[in-house]
């Protein structure tokens, strides 16, 4: 059970800007992480698979504080994540995430949604931060979309919409937490070639996704977690071609071949 | 034999009584009720427990007892010279403000979680993620609610009568003593008042309510 990950060749980052050391963490009586060292570089694209209940979206959340952990230290880019308070506000400014139900404020149009934090927490003035949402809007190509409320648009627009609002806040990196999952099967490509495009920008990102498509493409690393551990990690390439441990073989064959 | 034109002065200053004594009463119990309902969702365990404190005293003690506690027991502590009127607005406000609370706070249970988690991850603090995203969407459903306890607090007015505050219930008292006018017709004209006000102050609510519905 407690053997080591599998690491196929990735080593540790060169340049760490998210650095996770030994994390733990429990729901009651589950361990749902269970000592997770986690390495991402500057740059890097790593995807995070693995069956349901593995811990991969707690992961994630874990990563910007949404999760709170019992032990173990979380770094990026150098500084331990704060305990809850303006300054563990302004940390989750600098890192972006996009959740699986999109998240949009309900209430606010998807202009004031991409506007809202760069008034509020980044304290630009209205007509700077109305441009960049603008600009940001049209890259994911829902411009036209501007002073519509969320409600009125598609699943595949709102996640769009999710996106120009986490990168409006100019974040080092991004999380996206099962980002297509609950996405109508024809609009999970328009999101996923927005970060596909995002990846080739070079943004730092961490996903967590049931696309093994993006995975293999998109990916500079893939992060195989089974039972809250990380069980084997590996380019893309090898992980998909030769997986080193059962529990990958295992996942891969249920999911690959239909 | 008119008994509203006879006393038409005595009635109009019973009926604006009344109608500051509830707006100002409501002001305290809105602003009171929001404060406390951010108390008790917030992330400090102390400010959860005062919360808590507040409603479960105030919303289980009996109005009047409240207003003898204020009339009797402020002066006690040594804050004198505090007119009738304003102890009355202490009670009303305070008492009310405990199921203002848990009006907002049921609207907030309403929001989605995901709301909040996507307003901490944009970086805005608590007191931003309250103001700019959980509040207005918990509005929607509170506003109902709160219409209603707003029509109460103008009725428990009346108990204000009891502790030497000019408004319509002293009115009765004081026109039954003199001049022998049929009691039922005092009482028509009185309740007639009464519902101008509860019926304005539906309008007002009902008002409030289309309009939050269409912005979404």
């Amino acid at each position: 059970m407690s053997q080591a990950p599998v690491n196929d060749g990735t080593g540790p980052a060169a340049d760490p800007l998210v650095v996770l050391n030994k994390v733990n963490k429990h729901f009651g009586a589950l361990h749902v992480l269970q000592d997770i060292d986690l390495s991402i570089a500057r740059g890097e694209v790593v995807v995070v698979i693995g069956p349901s209940g593995s811990g991969k979206s707690t992961l994630c959340r874990t990563i910007n504080r949404l999760e709170t952990t019992d032990s173990g230290t979380i770094t990026i880019d150098g500084r331990p994540l704060p305990q809850e308070g303006r300054e563990l506000a302004r940390l989750r400014a600098d890192v972006g995430m996009v959740f699986q139900s999109f998240n949009l404020f309900a209430h606010k149009t998807v202009l004031a949604n991409v506007t809202l934090g760069q008034t509020k927490v980044r304290k630009k003035d209205r007509a700077t931060a109305e441009a960049t949402a603008r600009t940001l809007l049209d890259r994911v190509g829902v411009g036209a979309q501007a002073d519509k409320y969320p409600a009125q648009l598609s699943g595949g627009q709102q996640q769009r919409v999710a996106i120009a609002r986490a990168l409006a806040m100019d974040p080092k990196v991004m999380l996206f937490d099962e980002p297509t999952s609950a996405l109508d099967p024809e609009m999970i490509n328009e999101v996923l070639e927005v970060m596909q495009q995002l990846a080739r920008d070079g943004m730092t990102m961490v996903v967590v996704t049931h696309e093994m498509g993006f995975a293999r493409s998109a990916a500079d690393r893939v992060v195989f977690m089974a039972d809250g551990r990380i069980v084997e990690e590996a380019v893309p390439d090898r992980f998909f071609s030769n997986p080193r441990s059962d529990r990958a073989k295992d996942f891969l064959s249920k999911i690959l071949h239909h | 034999m008119n008994v509203l034109s006879d006393h038409f002065a005595e009635f109009r200053e019973g009926f604006l009584g009344t109608v500051e004594l509830t707006a100002s009463s409501a002001l305290l119990a809105l602003v009171l009720g929001i404060l406390i309902a951010g108390f008790r969702v917030s992330p400090v365990p102390a400010l959860r427990a005062f919360g808590t404190a507040w409603v479960t005293l105030l919303r289980n003690t009996p109005l009047v007892l409240l207003f003898l506690a204020v009339t009797l027991g402020l002066p006690a502590l040594g804050l004198k010279g505090w007119d009738s009127f304003w102890l009355a607005v202490l009670a009303l406000g305070c008492y009310t403000s405990a199921f203002v609370c848990e009006a907002v706070r049921s609207g907030i249970n309403t929001v989605p979680v995901g709301q909040a988690e996507a307003a901490r991850s944009i970086g805005m603090t608590f007191t931003q993620t309250l103001g700019q995203i959980v509040l207005p969407q918990a509005a929607r459903t509170a506003i109902p609610p709160i219409g209603s306890l707003m029509i109460a607090l103008a009725k428990n007015t009346a108990i204000a009568s009891g502790f030497n505050v000019a408004e319509l219930a002293a009115l009765q008292k004081q026109l039954n003593a003199d001049e022998g006018y049929n009691i039922y017709v005092i009482f028509l004209w009185i309740a007639l008042c009464y519902l101008i006000i509860t019926f304005a102050i539906s309008g007002l609510f009902r008002l409030l309510e289309s309009r939050l519905a269409v912005t979404r």
